[in-house]
């Protein structure tokens, strides 16, 4: 069984502590990533809004690459490009005259062999996850799963399209205290971040609104267009609703890396725009220690130390 | 193909042309709401979702096709999907959206208001079509000229790149010489569709 890798555009980019936190948490569970021999971009919203065939022909370019590698199954980290990746093959398994159309388009037979692998699918096959815990993520979170990871059902045939548990059993098997909260799969404005700002900081304002409310210390995300909009976009966010939220956004990589014990700054989480660092101070010394930790100014490396502290 | 029976793709009724590319009949929606209830841009759009597919229905008023062509709505739509998720009679209306938008631009009927969401739509793809991969200094700069939106954003930029999340380069493919053909049949077919 091989496993392919297709990182998409953002986590080369805007999205890179995504990336750097995978390949650190795949290293530590010794699991290979190779990546999708010469990928292309999706096409993202842009393709499917503005020309079928050629949204279809992005990612059917990309896996028919995967295929030829010998790849029985891809991960695709991004929740964006897994929704136009899962679309694609869906959409080309069930028509043969379009599957062939496609594939004449782009000079490649795509057979639809590859399936395609979110990140918490595959996450959650990772059998031994408690036992190679070595300093829990003792906070409470807000999961937030987006639109993309969960829908449309029929398609991504993976968790529950509204109220979905997968990332909230994998935060409570590294010890973490999910919150029971009501925007888990409300969008955030997605695409729109750069084109209609004033929607995106709307729309993100009421998820802060309730994680914070709830009384979580983090939120965790699993695609790029949500931690952009939720982080990047703070700053806007913060001027539509006339307050400052101090919540940080961290990917589900990131929380699982703190877990394993990996260095904060190999896990990326120096690159936020809403410091973490008040998660990196053991969550026990929070109330023990009183004055020194409530100011949540504790450098980066201290997320080196947690493991040994609390390594048993 | 079921096209083949239309003198031209852009004639005949929209109704007819969405069930042909989408699979989903609108005749089929009873005005239940709840897609306009879902949606979390409802609000700011000059029809809900759920009156969308009530003008689509309307077979015989080629003038309320017109207005769900021309409408913001189908620029707004976030295909996030809930709609789809809770439609009791299963209707993929974000595909349904998809074929609209395609339809505005085919005929030329782009409400302008969506004017600069189809050109960041179009300053995206451009970075794919020549590079393979989305540079996004590139896609900034392709976005700014295309919507006149100069200053937008600029203060982001230091952030970034100081942050290393902005990279001056584009990262480019060895396939992108068949992105570009296969960018280049795409727009000649679109515009072979063009009335």
């Amino acid at each position: 069984m091989k496993t392919g890798f297709y990182p998409g555009c953002s986590m080369k980019g805007s999205a890179r502590e995504y990336s750097e936190s995978l390949m650190a948490v795949a290293a530590a569970l010794g699991r290979e990533l190779p990546e999708i021999p010469d990928w292309n971009c999706c096409g993202a919203t842009a393709a499917h809004n503005l020309d079928r065939d050629l949204a279809l022909a992005l990612p059917a370019r990309i896996l028919a690459a995967a295929e030829r590698d010998g790849m029985d199954e891809v991960l695709v980290p991004c929740a964006a490009c897994y929704s136009r990746l899962s679309v694609t093959r869906h959409e080309l398994l069930e028509d043969e005259a379009l599957r062939r159309k496609i594939s004449e388009l782009i000079e490649a037979e795509y057979k639809g062999t590859a399936r395609v692998l979110n990140i918490l699918e595959w996450l959650a096959a990772v059998p031994d996850l408690e036992s190679r815990v070595k300093a829990p993520f003792a906070r409470k979170v807000a999961c937030y799963y987006g639109c993309l990871l969960v829908r449309p059902a029929g398609i991504v045939n993976f968790d529950r399209p509204e109220e979905p548990q997968s990332m909230d059993r994998l935060m409570q098997r590294i010890g973490a205290e999910p919150l029971d909260w009501a925007f888990k799969t409300e969008c955030c404005g997605a695409g729109f971040s750069v084109s209609r700002t004033d929607l995106v900081a709307r729309l993100s304002s009421l998820i802060l609104d309730d994680a914070v409310a709830r009384g979580a210390e983090a939120i965790i995300v699993a695609c790029p267009m949500c931690h952009l909009n939720l982080d990047l976009r703070r700053p806007n966010i913060e001027k539509h609703a006339g307050k400052k939220y101090g919540i940080p956004v961290l990917y589900i990589t990131q929380a699982l890396g703190l877990a394993l014990g990996i260095d904060a700054k190999k896990l990326g989480l120096q690159r936020h725009k809403v410091s973490p660092s008040a998660l990196l101070v053991p969550a026990s010394a929070k109330t023990a220690a009183g004055p020194q930790s409530a100011s949540g100014d504790a450098p980066a490396e201290a997320g080196a130390k947690v493991p040994a502290e609390r390594t048993v | 193909m079921r096209s083949d029976r239309h003198a031209h793709p852009a004639s005949g009724k929209l109704a007819d042309r969405v069930l042909e590319k989408t699979g989903v009949d609108v005749a089929r929606c009873y005005q239940c709401g709840k897609c306009s209830a879902g949606c979390p841009l409802a609000a700011d759009m000059d029809l809900p979702p759920s009156q969308i597919m009530h003008l689509l229905q309307f077979r015989e008023f080629p003038e309320f096709a017109e207005m769900a062509l021309r409408s913001h709505t189908i620029w707004l739509c976030l295909t996030c999907e809930i709609c789809y998720c809770r439609c009791p009679m299963e209707l993929d209306i974000p595909k349904v959206m998809d074929a609209l938008r395609h339809e505005a631009l085919m005929q030329g009927k782009v409400n302008p208001k969506a004017r600069d969401i189809i050109a960041f739509h179009r300053a995206f793809l451009d970075s794919v079509r020549y590079t393979g991969r989305l540079y996004e200094m590139g896609q900034v700069v392709d976005y700014k000229l295309r919507s006149g939106h100069f200053l937008q954003d600029l203060l982001q930029a230091p952030g970034m790149f100081l942050a290393g999340k902005l990279h001056l380069l584009p990262e480019r493919i060895r396939g992108r010489r068949l992105l570009g053909r296969i960018f280049a049949r795409t727009a000649a077919k679109a515009k072979e569709n063009r009335p």
